[in-house]
């Protein structure tokens, strides 16, 4: 359980003043000039130390991703590019920090930008989230009226711009290379890899792509070092995370957590427990709509961080619980999800485009109970045709859902198939 | 070298290449739709993937950088199950209407199903269908077929320069077409068709003639501009139905200009198909005995000195051989191939071909361009160019149109006088020559057609000497031609002898009456007024302006009916080939030339076609071989002038009709018309089809 003294987003409700001089009444660039000298070094090694892993959803150390930039520059500028497309069904938590910890954003950002050589940042705010937008422009612009950003960022002696980039509002666009192209200008298409972004990323220029929330603990971090984030949570799990736990809990909420909290404990402490008692949960999706869905069976026990999801066959993602009792056709509520993927799907590689389409069809169609059982067997296995075969992993994020409803639900879909052969006249039911 | 092992075998490839070449190289094939090795990758079929020991995830072959110690696999079940996937994925929404598809035959996605698909289709929800753009007047669309590989994009952007495709919407919805619904401008855009790997792209003006395995494919040469590209002839009984590029990495790589692959519906219309004379004023159809006694009453007894020829642009090197040879004889001095009246000067070779060689301009580093747009004048050249720019590390610079050439260039000037800065030093172009390892200049066929051509001429050598284009191994010195049979017309020195008039001083003989009879041989475009008087021979395939103009009509074979020779703009032998027979009574031209030469009684020495490419040998060394190029020496040439300051254009303003078979063929005149917007007679209405 989180203690007051190690939260890092202190105002993520924004109950208190949410512009620069409330941000630095709560510790927000406190001496970030000092940080900044001891260097680019120093900031990447603490990063590792503290083994923060990317928030954004894959998990990924973000110190050494910031350690794949190159040491020296070849001419080419560095860029830290912010990804603040939160598009992932069921995740709120970057629309906090732009709302009401703007400041935590623009100080980690200038940070992250001493650890990879960058002097400009970009923020690539989803279309949707207009007033978000219109909150961090603030923040930014109050920033540089404080000398904080700007030339000689913080009288560090370091130069640093910061810009915000609107997109249109496609889920695709959250993946960073699509993100990439789309500030570039073009249409948001994921760039295959190699080359990843570290060598050629933003106009063909090393590049780092992190997440909001990954960019917006950094300060706390380096004030109080990385070991101190590396004790909180498991080993390997480190530290805290904002959850936004949605569906049928009681009080469904944003919320910052230690890592590795079991998640009854989590669901009942936070969001008042579940619609009806625990007993009435049906199964949970822990990470974002991307991953695989859970059982009650497996809730009971489930730690709350990448390792412990993982072990029940589904992942931490962007630690949105989205939760679903006893009164939930969860069919019905995958083939919606099926749906947001065909729709969000880019177009670019054949498994993904053309099957995202299949999938949801046949979803559909279990749904409404008409379909045959086999056909049931048919859509697992266009899931792993698709799975693990596409650019990005739009596919994989398409294929899980429904790996994880066939896998604990089969029931519920062969139920529905059943109902309807059982009305239908007998010659029908032959076919 | 990177070592790499492909199922089982150990193979050390080029660290610059990718696991599908590397697989190549070991002999194992690697199925795929979008990845194309003169376009850039895209790896979105997923087609090619592979499995690769110690990666997560199988890879996309076509873009995975080959590594040391690699070990891949492609003849496992996995591999096998991943391809099947793909090819189910395909089909899904792919029509089964391959039976009334042009593509039937020559499909990749037909060949790849039937090599790597399930055989089988599990599908069972409604198709996707999508509505058909229209691309103008070459490309037949039916978008329902499309796979989405995006080869028709990335060939617009990135090989033709004008960026005129892109993908739409996205998911299953995502459509391939042109941005506002335009038509496709681009002289390249053939190409798209054979990149297209399923019938969604096919050619319009051959839809629903042939099925490919009906037609005789004959491999020959094109004809309709200088470059001379490798293509093939496809021919159903006498017609040709279509030509498409054949592969020269030297010429044209595997490209084609739109006006080479499609004019040739007009080599079906409008042809010389028999003998003509006129007689009371009006072209009669005779007999081959007829049309040579005509000449022979006229010719017979005239002075050597009364006679002229000139020579078109589409003629092969054996007939201006037979035709040089019949004026020698008769006594005639009087002969030129630059029909146009261009400077080069005949006597040095080094001053009228491309001495750089079409793929040295990949090695160029600075390229001056003087009066030409090679975009219209050489589309596949001008990509060439185009690619070279894309390498990076290369300036251009223009004297002359300031046209869109698909690639960034400094404008130096219309005016060709800029040449004598640039050659003396004080124009800072003259700079970026002199600091180029490999520079070149290419003059344009217009430039050298002006009446100051000779001056422009000496100035462009002027800077080829000054600035350092002429270096140890490296020829820097170019001219576009733009006719195919410029260069081996001068070769075999089909140009004024000792004393003998040239072009101008032809016709200028002619409207005085001091040449009698002037033999056209395949030359059209001339000045009627002048030769009202002359007695006219006109031997040629099309009835154009050169026929119209004529006392005597010989029908003669255009290059798919003959076995011809020509040499391209760089000086590079080549030989087309007979693929259906000439129309009617019409012969092949040397051979017309040589019954002509017994029947005026001065026969000439030769009856086979080896007879006369052994007296083609024997005038001028470079026809002993073919398709190699012999470097030309450098040596003075043009006449140090005062240039006109008379901006310099290109000599072609309607790339779709330069010659009598593009100006001929109505899909040429479709192109004209919609694509240029000029000559429509009647706007095109719903109901045209």
């Amino acid at each position: 359980m989180l203690h007051d003294r190690d939260r890092i987003f202190k105002n993520i409700y924004g109950i208190h003043d949410t512009g620069v001089k409330g941000a630095m009444s709560r510790g927000d660039w406190d001496k970030t000039a000092d940080l900044i000298k001891k260097g680019r070094e120093w900031i990447v090694d603490e990063m590792k130390t503290s083994g923060l892993r990317g928030r954004g959803g894959a998990g990924f150390s973000t110190g050494m991703k910031w350690s794949f930039m190159p040491k020296e520059s070849d001419g080419r500028p560095h860029y830290l590019v912010i990804n603040a497309d939160e598009g992932e069904p069921g995740t709120c938590k970057d629309r906090e920090i732009l709302r009401a910890e703007p400041q935590k954003l623009i100080e980690g950002a200038l940070l992250a930008s001493v650890g990879i050589g960058a002097h400009v940042s970009y923020v690539y705010i989803r279309g949707e989230f207009y007033r978000e937008a219109e909150a961090l422009q603030k923040a930014i612009d109050e920033a540089y009226a404080e000398g904080l950003i700007g030339k000689n960022a913080c009288k560090s002696g370091y130069d640093f711009d910061m810009y915000i980039h609107m997109g249109a509002g496609a889920y695709i666009c959250g993946e960073e290379s699509a993100l990439i192209e789309s500030i570039e200008g073009k249409k948001g298409q994921p760039r295959l890899k190699p080359p990843f972004p570290a060598n050629c990323g933003l106009y063909g220029c090393p590049t780092t792509v992190n997440n909001v929330e990954s960019i917006a603990v950094v300060p706390e971090i380096l004030r109080r070092g990385g070991s101190w984030f590396a004790g909180l949570g498991r080993e390997n799990n480190a530290g805290t995370k904002l959850f936004c736990v949605s569906g049928n809990v009681n009080n469904p909420c944003t919320f910052e957590e230690e890592m590795g909290v079991p998640m009854k404990e989590m669901l009942e402490k936070h969001c008042g427990g579940i619609e009806g008692g625990w007993n009435n949960l049906k199964g949970v999706i822990p990470g974002g709509s991307s991953v695989p869905v859970m059982t009650k069976g497996q809730c009971d026990s489930a730690l709350m961080d990448y390792d412990g999801l993982i072990e029940h066959g589904s992942g931490l993602g962007t630690a949105a619980v989205i939760v679903m009792d006893q009164s939930v056709d969860i069919v019905r509520a995958i083939t919606r999800l099926s749906r947001f993927y065909m729709h969000e799907s880019c177009g670019q590689c054949t498994p993904c485009r053309e099957g995202t389409g299949w999938m949801w069809r046949m979803m559909e169609r279990i749904n409404e109970g008409n379909a045959t059982i086999d056909e049931i067997d048919l859509l697992e296995d266009v899931t792993r045709r698709i799975e693990g075969h596409t650019i990005c992993a739009l596919g994989d994020a398409a294929a899980w859902p429904i790996q994880g409803l066939i896998k604990h639900f089969r029931g519920e879909m062969e139920a529905k198939i059943l109902a309807k052969a059982g009305t239908k006249p007998a010659a029908d039911a032959a076919e | 070298m990177p070592k790499l092992t492909i199922d089982g075998q150990e193979i050390e490839v080029d660290a610059s290449m990718t696991v599908l070449q590397a697989c190549e190289q070991a002999g194992v094939e690697i199925p795929r739709f979008c990845y194309h090795e003169r376009l850039p990758l895209s790896g979105n079929c997923r087609m090619c993937l592979v499995e690769m020991e110690r990666a997560p995830k199988p890879v996309a072959s076509c873009c995975m950088p080959v590594g040391d110690g690699m070990v891949i696999h492609t003849n496992t079940d996995k591999v096998k199950k991943m391809r099947e996937a793909v090819m189910e994925f395909l089909l899904i929404n792919h029509p089964l209407d391959c039976p009334i598809c042009d593509q039937g035959g020559e499909c990749d996605l037909q060949d790849q199903a039937v090599g790597y698909g399930c055989g089988e289709s599990r599908y069972k929800e409604e198709k996707r269908a999508v509505k058909d753009s229209y691309y103008g007047p070459l490309i037949s669309t039916v978008m329902t077929r499309c796979i989405h590989c995006t080869r028709c994009v990335r060939f617009s952007s990135a090989i033709a320069g004008t960026s005129e495709l892109g993908g739409t919407f996205r998911g299953e919805h995502l459509e391939i077409g042109t941005y506002v619904g335009n038509t496709i401008k681009s002289e390249l855009s053939g190409n798209m068709i054979d990149l297209c790997p399923v019938g969604a792209l096919t050619s319009l003006p051959y839809a629903f003639k042939a099925r490919s395995w009906e037609l005789k494919k004959t491999e020959s040469i094109d004809v309709l501009d200088g470059l001379g590209a490798a293509i093939r002839v496809d021919a159903r009984g006498g017609e040709v139905l279509r030509i498409v590029p054949r592969l020269n990495d030297d010429v044209n790589e595997e490209w084609l200009g739109d006006k080479s692959r499609f004019a040739c519906d007009g080599l079906n219309r409008q042809r010389l198909d028999r003998p003509y004379v006129k007689k009371d004023g009006k072209l009669t159809p005779v007999s081959w005995d007829e049309a040579f006694a005509a000449i022979k009453a006229k010719v017979d007894g005239l002075d050597g000195s009364k006679i002229a020829a000139l020579a078109g642009d589409l003629v092969d090197v054996e007939a201006m051989t037979a035709l040089k040879d019949l004026l020698e004889s008769l006594g005639s001095k009087n002969m030129d191939c630059r029909q146009e009246g261009s400077a080069m000067d005949p006597n040095v070779r080094a001053s009228y071909i491309f001495n750089s060689t079409v793929s040295g301009i990949e090695e160029a580093d600075a390229i001056l361009i003087v009066g030409s747009n090679p975009r219209i004048e050489s589309p596949v050249l001008n990509a060439r160019i185009r690619k070279r720019y894309l390498d990076g590390g290369v300036k251009i610079g223009v004297v002359g149109p300031d046209a869109d050439l698909t690639y960034k260039y400094e404008h130096i000037g219309a005016d060709a006088n800029a040449l004598n800065d640039i050659a003396s030093g004080s124009n800072a172009f003259a700079d970026v020559l002199k600091g180029a390892e490999k520079p070149m200049i290419i003059v344009g066929a217009g430039a050298l057609m002006r009446a100051d051509g000779a001056a422009i001429l000496a100035a462009a050598k002027a800077v080829a000497d000054n600035c350092g284009l002429i270096k140890d191994g490296w020829n820097g010195f170019n001219v576009l031609q733009t006719s195919a049979s410029r260069v081996g017309g001068l070769d075999i020195g089909f140009a004024p002898g000792e004393g003998g008039l040239d072009t101008q001083g032809i016709l200028d003989a002619c409207g005085d009456g001091k040449v009698e009879v002037l033999y056209l041989l395949g030359a059209d475009g001339m000045e009627a007024a002048k030769l009202s008087d002359t007695f006219i021979i006109y031997q040629g395939h099309h009835g154009d302006s050169g026929a119209h103009l004529a006392d005597v009509i010989l029908p003669g074979a255009a290059y798919t009916e003959k076995n011809g020779t020509f040499v391209n703009t760089e000086g590079r032998v080549q030989r087309t080939s007979l693929a259906v027979f000439p129309p009617g009574a019409a012969k092949e031209d040397w051979a017309i030339i040589r019954a002509l030469s017994g029947e005026l009684g001065k026969t000439l020495p030769y009856d086979t076609l080896p007879d006369i490419r052994a007296r083609m040998a024997e005038i001028n060394s470079v026809f002993a071989t073919t398709d190699e190029i012999q470097a030309a020496e450098w040596a003075d040439f043009g006449t140090a002038g005062e240039i006109n300051s008379k901006p310099l254009t290109s000599h072609i303003r309607n790339y779709y009709m330069t010659d009598p078979i593009s100006r001929a063929s109505e899909t040429m005149a479709a192109c004209t018309a919609e694509l240029l917007g000029e000559g429509s007679e009647t706007e095109r209405t719903g109901t045209d089809g």
